[in-house]
């Protein structure tokens, strides 16, 4: 049904109702339910509200490290003194976006986390003044559908956008590369350090003939997935040399990591306190837009450091005697990053490994079959395995067919037994635990309900 | 347990390719489930443009996106003959998704195009108007015995069975080959075409183990498999069969 659009200030008013009502009945932070109602009652009212940020609309998307990259960038613009609208805590659909505009004040620049899916829809809404693409990987297909078929539309909105935006993307994703070179207006980042790079393409590589003849690309060096320093061999297209690339990456275990970075201002040096190589790329992105948003140089390294992760995106809290670390996995990629990032730190590993099969984690399972969970068997220092969830016996399968004896490992479909398992294993240790997103919001009602965590929508 | 004898040997086709369905969680099923009961399966890749094996005991054909399976489906109707003359000799053949589709007589694309099939099932798919997405449960009778068979399909293939084979199972939850007829998969002497993923046989031991031992008759060694503990994966079959039933 199709409603006639209401009035700006109505449709406004009705929509504020709604969040002020979902708080008070204890419905979650209200974060979405406001940009719901406004964008059914005035679907213009996200462009009209864009329109109204003098200072530009970042939008900021690809399949992993969307939030942890615009934590990055809003703590760059806060240092520089910007009034900043954001979906930090909120749903990076237009929904999230309405309802974050809606409360944007007096806000001169807004800055999005967008879905993939949602990028084509946002990018034609708000006319952003940059938009930063990260990377495509395989990602929970029974909602996304094939990669293939992202890029596709990936490809149309960069064709749309207008000339002025400027367009910072990884050179490394070769897909990614391929779509954003169309776009006059461009400022690419990647990883020039052949240290952290890795021998081989993993199973769970997506993007990997090449975009404009079909022959399988070659690498001359990986890091994730199929990102990397790729080139085809038939046709000679190939990664551009990236605008900023991190030219040293010291990965220091769980603790964090340093970077330095060339850009054409200058070398640039990082120093984080988010672990893994995801995030080398999540940080040199983050300061790709601020340096093309004129941010000055030697400001984002300082506004970068101080910056802990996000929730459950490598977050550590204690609990009681032991200390719980939290890394969300939703797709092979990610999960991968999380596995490899965990084995930087030396000594045994406690972990739990909590699968659920909901909407939002999508329905299919079958994607932890291209996770390698081998390489934390065959790194020999898994000491305890606790698998939760909904689907807690598919995860039970997917170790026991990578070896692992069965009565080396607990099963506890629910996530408040098999958080008390794993911390039963731990001891006074390092528990570290992998949800799906459901499972990780699922993580989060029990730390809060037993007094150790604040609810997520209270998360900055 | 004696020592292994001579191996299993399974041709998987396309790895690179034909894989998005967590494709290699069926292979770890097959070479696990002979590892524990003494036997070996030895894997050999085939990929664009390398020659079919024809002494193979089992074939595995996995799901690729659209652009793959193109290029797929031209390379295999150039070179499938190996595999015909195995199938008709008596390998076993197992095609999931897309390689369920390849398996049959074609594929009519949405664009217009047809895609080549190697006519070793009886089947017909063309592109549909939507995709067909969802858990499915499948009453399935191979070799006598019924059991039912769980996984998770998402094609846009419509695909219609003709006289030569039978399906593969009666559906009780799903879409299975064209959400009108009932009806999931295909199967052909040893040849067994099906949408279902999830991976197919971890949560269906019982399906991996029929597949094993036609393998294991036409290797010349028919093997009555030991039973294995089986309790997670008859936990995960529980699971899912009942997540099938539920909103979430």
């Amino acid at each position: 049904m199709r409603v006639p659009s209401l009035p700006r200030g109505v449709a406004a008013a009705a929509a504020r109702g709604a969040g002020r009502l979902s708080q008070r009945l204890g419905r979650g932070g209200g974060t979405t339910l406001p940009g719901l109602v406004l964008t059914r009652l005035r679907p213009e009212a996200t462009a009209e509200m864009a329109g109204g940020i003098t200072g530009g609309v970042i939008l900021v998307s690809g399949t992993n490290g969307k939030t942890t990259t615009a934590r990055l960038i809003r703590a760059a613009l806060d240092a520089s003194g910007a009034k900043v609208v954001a979906n930090t805590a909120g749903s990076n659909l237009e929904r999230g976006v309405a309802a974050a505009l809606l409360d944007a004040g007096g806000a001169e620049m807004a800055l999005f986390e967008v879905d993939e899916a949602a990028l084509p829809g946002l990018i034609d809404q708000t006319r952003p003044r940059a938009v930063a693409l990260m990377n495509l990987f395989r990602d929970q297909l029974d909602r996304y559908g094939e990669l293939e078929h992202l890029v596709e539309r990936w490809r149309e909105a960069v064709d749309g956008l207008d000339a002025a935006t400027v367009l910072i993307y990884n050179a490394d994703d070769p897909a990614v590369a391929e779509v954003a070179g169309q776009h006059p207006n461009t400022v690419s980042y990647g990883i020039d350090d052949a240290r952290v790079g890795r021998d081989r393409l993993p199973h769970a590589a997506d993007t990997t003939d090449c975009r404009r003849c079909g022959a399988p690309l070659a690498y001359d060096m990986v890091t994730i997935a199929h990102l990397g320093r790729w080139s085809c061999p038939e046709c000679g297209l190939a990664r551009p040399q990236p605008d900023v690339g991190a030219t040293r990456v010291e990965l220091h275990g769980m603790g964090g990591q340093r970077l330095a970075l060339a850009a054409p201002s200058g070398p640039i040096e990082l120093s984080l306190r988010l672990p893994g190589l995801h995030n080398a790329y999540n940080a040199i992105a983050a300061t790709t837009v601020a340096l093309a948003l004129g941010l000055a140089a030697e400001s984002i390294g300082p506004a970068l450091a101080r910056r802990p992760a996000a929730f459950g995106r490598s977050e550590r809290t204690p609990v009681g005697n032991a200390r719980l670390t939290t890394l969300l996995a939703k797709n092979p990629a990610g999960a991968n990053e999380n596995i490899r990032t965990m084995l930087l730190e030396g000594g045994p590993l406690h972990l739990v490994v909590l699968l659920n099969d909901r909407t939002a984690d999508g329905q299919d399972v079958s994607w932890i079959w291209d996770v390698d969970y081998e390489l934390l068997l065959q790194s020999d220092r898994l000491e305890s395995l606790t698998v939760g969830g909904d689907r807690a016996y598919d995860m039970a399968l997917r170790f026991r067919y990578a070896g692992l004896d069965p009565g080396r490992m607990s099963v506890a479909p629910s996530v408040s037994a098999a958080l008390d398992a794993g911390l039963a294993a731990c001891g006074t240790g390092d528990l570290y635990v992998m949800p799906t997103y459901t499972a990780l919001l699922e993580l989060q009602g029990v730390l809060a309900d037993r007094g150790l965590a604040p609810a997520f929508w209270e998360d900055q | 347990m004696s020592a292994a004898i001579s191996p299993v040997r399974l041709c998987h086709l396309y790895p690179d390719h034909l894989n998005i369905y967590a494709d290699r969680g069926n292979i770890a099923v097959l070479q696990r489930r002979l590892g524990w009961r003494g036997l070996v399966l030895e894997v050999v890749e085939v990929g664009l443009g390398d020659p079919i094996p024809a002494d193979c005991h089992l074939y595995y054909l996995g799901g690729g996106q659209d652009r793959d399976q193109k290029l797929v489906a031209e390379d295999l109707a150039r070179k499938a003959g190996p595999l015909r003359q195995a199938a008709a000799d008596g390998a076993v053949v197992l095609g999931v998704c897309g390689g369920y589709q390849l398996l049959g007589h074609g594929y009519a694309t949405a664009d217009g195009q047809q895609m080549p099939g190697i006519g070793l099932l009886d089947v017909e798919t063309a592109a549909g108007p939507s995709r067909l997405i969802g858990d499915v449960v499948l009453e399935v009778t191979l070799g006598g015995h019924t059991h039912t068979v769980v996984g998770y399909e998402n094609h846009a293939g419509r695909t219609h069975l003709g006289g030569g084979c039978t399906p593969l199972g009666r559906l009780r939850r799903g879409h299975g080959n064209n959400g009108a007829d009932g009806c999931e998969g295909a199967v052909a002497a040893r040849t067994v075409g099906t949408y279902l993923h999830g991976p197919l046989l971890p949560k269906n031991p019982w399906l991996a183990d029929t597949l094993l031992g036609w393998a294991l008759d036409h290797a010349g060694c028919p093997t009555e498999l030991a039973p294995l503990d089986d309790d997670l994966e008859q936990a995960a079959h529980a699971a899912a069969q009942t997540r099938a039933g539920q909103k979430r």
